[in-house]
């Protein structure tokens, strides 16, 4: 792979193809999910789109194959290796995460000598709600698809928390593409897998301890 | 997913991360308590939300407070890729089928009947209601009466000009005075969006009972199922009576 091209030394493998992967597929169905969203609910596109029955049908199989490609890659013995380190990682908050999280940033970060791991805390909270996000879209979008069993109530209920949640995701995902935009660096790792070891020492200073301690092992992206 | 499980040898394991808090699995677990919290409680929530919104709704000119769930008015729902319309210069109306005399309606032959005026609750069967909405048209009773609905007739087919919508109403459902034929929706005339120039309006019925940019009215022997009817929903459209829904009646 072209990965091994690159000088070893200078560059950490950030993302495995696995990874990247999945990150692209989700991002494909959240987009069409978003679209179909806002045509379904927005006044105005929904009269200028109509085709209601075939939106709704677009809509619901893009949802019911949003978890797919992260459980098929998860359970991959060797090829889920690295995502389900990296989900660990996104799980566990280090010492220094709440207290960054408390001075808001980078440089108030820096100042005071906080080391973070492989991700910051913003992505661990924003992983954690966007993980919750899907299993309730999951569960409430089953609700009023295949809405004949349940109580009107719950029915009034699933869309009421269906339509928070589909806005909260607009703000989480807007920000996250932000954020992405205005480190590029980082950005093309999602592309490429690779990132500076200057880029690690600036963000993610106790991931870089990890990886030389843990010696060149050598990219374990298959 | 974010829970820990066996083989998790991989690179970057031997980390002090195990030593962390799960953070991640607790914000997970916690919105899942909040979204059941939710589905058993927010109809209530969502009711209260519509109070306090209509108010700063009915003064926005934006539409901008529309994208708010759950705020009491109306979505758009077409079922062709375009927004049917006529102008009300060129809109007929078709009266045909069982009948001695067949008609040919314009808009102005349907304001020259008596007028019929309802202020009623729209009811969606998919949840949103509209309330108190003002309508104008001309009973549809009267229409067929125009028409002379001939002996044996049992029902009514309704067609859209989009080309693919249609209805349908028993004879007897039709000739309630609380369905009308529409021309005038919150005192103005009905907008492209809304059906307009002229559409149904069932008032005792959920919304897909009443067909959008009319432009047929067939009487025949018996029902033909609608649109949405071959597609899941009841015939019998009444509101709080069918689709397996309990809301309050709007008429």
């Amino acid at each position: 792979m072209d990965e091994t091209t690159t000088r070893p030394h200078s560059l950490l493998l950030r993302f495995d193809r696995v990874e990247r992967a999945v990150h692209w597929v989700n991002a494909v169905l959240f987009t069409v999910l978003l679209v179909t969203a806002a045509m379904l609910y927005v006044p105005n596109i929904s009269a200028a789109v109509g085709r209601r029955e075939l939106v709704k049908t677009v809509h619901v199989y893009a949802g019911l194959a949003l978890p797919i490609p992260l459980l098929i890659s998860v359970i991959g013995p060797r090829w889920g290796r690295r995502l389900r380190a990296d989900l660990r990682r996104l799980n566990r908050w280090l010492p220094d995460d709440r207290q960054w999280l408390r001075a808001r940033g980078w440089r108030a970060g820096r100042d005071r000598g906080i080391e973070l791991g492989k991700f910051n805390p913003g992505q661990k909270l924003n992983a954690a709600f966007t993980g919750g996000a899907v299993l309730l879209m999951l569960m409430t979008g089953s609700i009023m698809r295949w809405y004949k069993p349940w109580p009107l109530r719950w029915r009034t209920g699933a869309t009421f928390v269906h339509d928070w949640i589909a806005i909260a995701l607009v703000c989480t995902i807007t920000g996250h593409i932000m954020l992405a935009v205005s480190d590029p660096e980082a950005l093309r790792s999602m592309w490429g897998g690779r990132i500076s070891r200057a880029w690690a020492r600036r963000r993610a200073p106790r991931w870089l301890r990890e990886e030389e301690s843990a010696g060149e092992s050598g990219p374990a992206a298959g | 997913m974010v829970s820990s499980g066996p083989g998790l040898s991989g690179p970057g394991s031997a980390v002090s991360s195990a030593a962390g808090k799960p953070v991640g699995r607790r914000v997970i677990l916690g919105m899942l308590g909040l979204g059941a919290a939710g589905i058993l409680g927010g109809a209530r929530l969502q009711d209260w939300l519509a109070k306090v919104l209509a108010p700063a709704q009915a003064a926005d000119p934006t539409g901008l407070t529309q994208l708010i769930p759950a705020a009491g008015r109306f979505r758009i729902y077409s079922v062709v890729g375009f927004l049917p319309h006529r102008s009300t210069t060129t809109y007929r109306l078709k009266v045909d089928g069982m009948v001695d005399r067949p008609l040919d309606l314009s808009l102005a032959d349907l304001q020259s009947m008596p007028p019929t005026r309802l202020v009623k609750d729209f009811q969606c069967v998919t949840g949103w209601r509209v309330p108190s909405v003002p309508w104008t048209g001309v009973a549809l009773s009267d229409v067929l009466d125009a028409a002379g609905v001939r002996p044996g007739a049992r029902a009514l087919r309704f067609e859209s000009f989009d080309g693919a919508y249609t209805e349908s109403l028993t004879l007897d459902q039709g000739r309630r005075r609380d369905v009308i034929v529409a021309y005038q929706m919150e005192n103005g005339s009905i907008s492209d969006a809304h059906g307009g120039p002229v559409r149904m309006y069932v008032s005792p019925m959920y919304g897909y009972k009443s067909c959008k940019w009319l432009s047929r009215i067939t009487v025949v022997g018996g029902v033909q199922p609608g649109y949405w009817e071959v597609r899941g929903y009841d015939v019998d459209g009444w509101v709080g009576r069918s689709n397996g829904r309990n809301d309050h009646p709007t008429s």
